[in-house]
Order: C-alpha cells, then sequence, then structure tokens
C-alpha cells in the first residue's frame, strides 16, 4: 500500500467529513439552541437534495441549486417550526423528537410521490469535475470544493455567534431564555431563525452530498444515524465537537474502506460506542 | 377493577380478535405487534425511556429462531427459547451502553447503537441472507402433547401464537404489579427523588430494558414462525420508529394502549395500502396529528375521560 493511494483515502475522507460536519452542525445548533432533537434532519437533507437537483435542472446550472436550495429549504424549516414544533414548547423533550420523526415520513412518501422511488444520478458540475495533481497524488476537484465550501461557512457561522448582535442574543437565549423574554427580546422569533439555519445547513449538506453519492428517498435514514454518531461522539450541543467528531468519522470511515471494506459502515459505530463507554456524554460535552 | 381484571380480559378481547378483523394474516400481525408494543412500553411508557432501537431486539429474536429451525434443525419450541434468550443478551449489552446515557441522548445512541446490529446482519449475509432476508425455514406441524397441529393453517397459527401473546401480556402486568414496576414509575416521574430514596436507578432502568428487550425478541420469534421468512427490514431503524408509534398512537403508561395502537396502525396500513402505495404519507400524518392534540393516545385518552 503506497502513501500516496492513503493520502488520496485520506483526503477522500475529510471531504465525506465535511459534509458529515455541516450536517450535525445543523442537528446540533437546534438542540444546543431550542433544546429539540430533529429526527427529520435525515430527510430534509435528502429533500435538500432533491430540491437542488430540481432548482439546477430548472436553471441548467448547478450553482443556483447550491444557493437556492438551502435557502428554500430553511424557509420550509421555518414553516415547520412555526406552524407545528412551536405548538409543542413547554412539553415533554420526547414530543418535539416524536413529531419530526412522523415529518419524516411525510417528507420520504412526499419526495416518491412527486420524483419516483428510485435514485437520480446528481451530475457534477463541469467547473469541477476532474482531477488536480498536487504532487502528492491526484485530488478530485468537486471533493476540494466542498472542503473548501465547508471550512468557509463554519468560519462564518463562528464569526456570526461569536461576533454580532444575533449570536450574542442566540447564545444567551440558549443559556436562559426566560431571562432573554424579561429583557424585552421575541425568542420565539430567535428559535424560528434557528431552526431555519439548522435545517438550511441539512439542506446544503444534501446538495453537496448529491455529486458523491446517488440521490434516492432513503438516503436520508443513513445520514440521520451518521449525524446522530457524529453528534453523540462530539458532545450534544457542542459545535466544536459537531465539526472535530465529523472530520474524524470521516476519516475513519474511509481508511477501514480502504484497509477492511466490509467493515466500512460498522466500524463509526463501534468508534461511537468505544466513545460512550469512556466519556457518556461525548468528546466535548458537558454531564447532563 | 381494570387493574385486577386486565389480563383476563386482554385475552378474551384476543380470542375473538380474528372473527373481528378483515383477515386472519392482520390478525395475527396484531398479535405480533402487540406483542412488541407492549414489551416496549414498559421502557417507553412506564420507565420513561424514548427507546428508538428496539426493531434490534425484535429483529435478533427472528434471526435467531430462523437461524436456528433453518441451518441448524432445532426443533421450534427450542429455537423460540433460543431467539428470546438472544434477545435478552444483546438488550442486556445495548441497555448497559446506552443507559449510561440520558434524556435524548439515549434515544439517539439506541438508534445508532441498532443500526450497528442492522449493518452487521447485512454484512454477515452467510448467515442471515443479507439484503435478501432469511429463507428456508417453514413450520409445517407443531407437535403439542401428542397433538399435530396444522401450523399452516391461519387459525391453528394464530391461536398458537396467542399462548405466547397471553403470556407476555401476564408477564407485563406482573411485572407492573411488582414492587419493581413501582420503581420504574418512580424514576419516571422523578429520577432524582427515586435515587434519593435508595433505589438504585441504573440497575433498576438496565433491568427494565433488558425485559423490553427480551419481550420484543418474543414478538420477533412469533413473526419467525409466522412469515417463515425474515427480511432485514426488521432491523431498521424504521421498525424502531414504527414500534415508538403504535405505542403512542394506543397510548404509552396504558397497560393495553399499545396493543390497540398497534391494531390501529396495522388496520391504518391495510385500509390505506389499497388505496395508494404512498399510505405511508398519511400515517405519518395522522401521528403527526397524534403528537399535537392527542399525545395520551387511543386508549389513554379513552381511559382518562371513561373510566377515570
Amino acid at each position: 500500500m503506497d502513501t500516496e493511494l492513503i493520502l488520496m483515502q485520506l483526503f477522500s475522507g475529510v471531504a465525506l467529513g465535511a459534509i458529515l460536519v455541516i450536517t450535525a452542525l445543523g442537528l446540533s445548533i437546534i438542540f444546543g439552541m431550542m433544546g429539540v432533537v430533529n429526527f427529520a434532519h435525515g430527510a430534509l437533507f435528502m429533500v435538500g437534495a432533491y430540491a437542488g437537483l430540481w432548482v439546477a435542472s430548472l436553471t441548467g446550472s448547478f450553482w443556483w441549486g447550491l444557493l437556492v436550495a438551502p435557502v428554500m429549504i430553511g424557509v420550509f424549516g421555518m414553516l415547520i417550526e412555526f406552524v407545528l414544533i412551536r405548538r409543542l414548547y413547554g412539553r415533554s423533550i420526547d414530543d418535539p423528537l416524536l413529531l419530526t420523526f412522523g415529518l419524516s415520513y411525510v417528507l420520504v412518501e412526499g419526495v416518491r410521490i412527486v420524483f419516483g422511488s428510485d435514485g437520480i444520478p446528481f451530475p457534477t458540475p463541469s467547473l469541477l469535475t476532474g482531477v488536480v495533481d498536487l504532487g502528492v497524488g491526484f485530488f478530485p476537484i468537486y471533493r476540494i470544493f466542498v472542503v473548501a465550501l465547508v471550512f468557509a461557512i463554519v468560519v462564518l457561522l463562528w464569526l456570526g455567534l461569536e461576533k454580532t448582535k444575533f449570536g450574542l442574543i442566540v447564545r444567551a437565549g440558549s443559556r436562559d431564555p426566560m431571562m432573554m423574554r424579561v429583557l424585552g427580546v421575541d425568542i420565539s422569533k430567535v428559535w424560528l431563525a434557528v431552526f431555519g439555519l439548522g435545517v438550511g445547513l441539512a439542506a446544503l449538506g444534501g446538495v453537496l452530498a448529491g455529486p458523491m453519492r446517488s440521490v434516492n428517498p432513503e438516503m436520508g435514514a443513513l445520514v440521520l444515524a451518521e449525524a446522530f454518531v457524529v453528534t453523540v461522539i462530539g458532545g450534544l450541543g457542542s459545535l466544536v465537537g459537531a465539526i472535530i467528531a465529523g472530520l474524524l468519522v470521516g476519516v475513519v470511515i474511509s481508511m477501514t474502506a480502504l484497509f477492511a471494506p466490509e467493515m466500512a459502515t460498522i466500524v463509526m459505530f463501534a468508534l461511537m460506542a468505544i466513545v460512550l463507554l469512556i466519556r457518556p456524554q461525548g468528546l466535548f460535552g458537558k454531564l447532563a | 377493577m381494570m387493574t385486577t381484571y386486565r389480563v383476563p380480559l386482554s385475552i378474551l378481547a384476543l380470542c375473538i380478535l380474528p372473527w373481528l378483523l378483515p383477515s386472519k394474516a392482520l390478525a395475527v400481525n396484531v398479535l405480533i405487534y402487540g406483542v412488541v408494543c407492549v414489551g416496549y412500553n414498559l421502557l417507553f411508557g412506564y420507565t420513561g425511556l424514548l427507546s428508538f432501537g428496539h426493531a434490534a431486539f425484535f429483529g435478533a429474536g427472528a434471526y435467531i429462531t430462523g437461524i436456528a429451525i433453518g441451518q441448524f434443525g432445532v426443533p421450534w419450541y427450542l429455537a423460540v427459547l433460543m431467539g428470546v434468550a438472544g434477545g435478552a443478551v444483546l438488550a442486556f449489552i445495548i441497555g448497559g451502553m446506552s443507559t449510561r446515557t440520558r434524556g435524548i441522548y439515549f434515544s439517539m445512541v439506541t438508534l445508532a447503537l441498532a443500526q450497528l446490529v442492522y449493518y452487521v446482519a447485512l454484512q454477515a449475509s452467510g448467515w442471515t441472507g443479507g439484503e435478501n432476508g432469511l429463507r428456508g425455514f417453514t413450520v409445517n406441524k407443531i407437535n403439542l402433547f401428542g397433538f399435530d397441529i396444522n401450523f399452516l393453517d391461519p387459525v391453528n397459527k394464530y391461536y398458537v401464537l396467542m399462548v405466547f401473546a397471553a403470556a407476555a401480556l401476564w408477564l407485563v402486568s406482573r411485572i407492573l404489579n411488582s414492587p419493581f414496576g413501582a420503581a420504574i414509575e418512580a424514576i419516571r416521574e422523578n429520577e432524582r427523588r427515586a435515587r434519593t430514596c435508595g433505589y438504585d436507578v441504573e440497575r433498576t432502568k438496565l433491568l427494565s430494558f433488558t425485559l423490553s428487550g427480551t419481550i420484543c425478541a418474543l414478538g420477533g420469534t412469533m413473526s419467525a414462525l409466522h412469515l417463515a421468512f425474515v427480511p432485514l427490514e426488521s432491523l431498521h431503524y424504521l421498525t424502531s420508529g414504527m414500534i415508538v408509534m403504535m405505542t403512542l398512537l394506543g397510548g404509552a403508561s396504558s397497560f393495553f394502549g399499545p396493543f390497540v395502537g398497534a391494531l390501529v396502525f396495522l388496520l391504518m396500513e391495510d385500509v390505506f395500502s389499497l388505496w395508494t402505495s404512498h399510505w405511508q404519507i398519511i400515517v405519518g400524518s395522522i401521528f403527526v396529528l397524534f403528537v399535537l392534540f392527542l399525545p395520551k393516545g387511543i386508549w389513554g385518552t379513552f381511559l382518562s375521560r371513561v373510566v377515570r
């Protein structure tokens, strides 16, 4: 086994990890700020991929799909929060989880009705096809683009949460929503925005994953489990945890695929089991 | 009154069930998923732990029974025992890991560990048939105390499996009436207070998890005997979700609610799937409406309005 192949596979793992990071970040932000586990996150990832495909075929450009679909699905997420999830605040913490699970059934079947049950290939945009020789091996341009874009978005998110007034309100609201109300902040508007943002990130993950995996109604199921594993390893609600665990899981999956392909689907769960045994709250989580 | 006679009343209801439903196959399914949901409810409704991984125990029970009969020629009753025991061991292991976590974390961990079992079954295709599911085992005749019963006859099949269901209902009722039953409800209501009262919360949770998983595994072995086939989907997390939906639909934290939920869910599936192949969109919507407006479920709401 030469180093070039290992390096290429390592990078492929980073690209896979980048998509996991963006998806798990959405899940983690929604949980961290609102205390809601979004079981429809995988389904919304899938809907995002279809929306990207639809917009791209309508406009003839992948870039419009990449830009418009996450916004579109993010707004759809806000609608979900406004119509359904809002009614459950103050009730058992299990209720939003159950509701979003039921919702995922509706979304998956809805997509089946509109787009059919078969997988649809998602063409890689012509600008990003091919590989580039970086001296240490050949790397697919699309994957380099995914890693760079996710990195940029993570930096933007961090700046938004740490440096802006909105970020300050969101962070304070996650600590003490009652106090924010007393201070005159309409926290329900903040939660609306946070849910939309989280869902938009899931949709972005879906569009980015499109050219790497085929697009089908079931693609959300695997992603939901992967996003859960990432969030559990990183620590629920921890953004740093989601980023590090996402990259870790991506790299571990693709390195296992290289050395022991039959273990590739299992290894991330084994990793989660080990982390749980040592640190039940996850690597960066606080003890509940 | 309801508590004292709940087991005989339930069994009476089961005795007449096949004559009320459109098909005997549907009645057998109600029996199977009724047992699964009643077992699941021990953990969800009574201990207050929302597991999203109970398909693992359902599937394990089914696979072990099928493999024991098909590949080792084990008699059916021993295969059932092996399926239940195997499910119990798996529930003990998964429960041991997941009950270390709390709240919503617990739901995510159970889901992820159950997906691990799913992928193991997918990979070990030599044993499990992988994606195609497990085939090649059929129970034609069941020998009971010298009598041969034709197991392929749907009515016979129903009443043989009903014996298992009755045993499970009795066991769950017995568990709930015991001091252990009081302990799990105390944990559901207030974990910290239960701990202060001197309950060993961790061990109680683990025992509840194991018992619940064991009963689900019994449902799995019943399913294997019924279908003579184990689809890989029986391990999928959507099956876990279906168990959760059925239980909530009927009414968690009531004894017979989960059985009602299984009945209503399967009836809906039966009726809606005649109209459209996209019946899941209807079932999903109805479930969402239940979470929003009727969180106690059909039976739970009925009990709180009528019986008091």
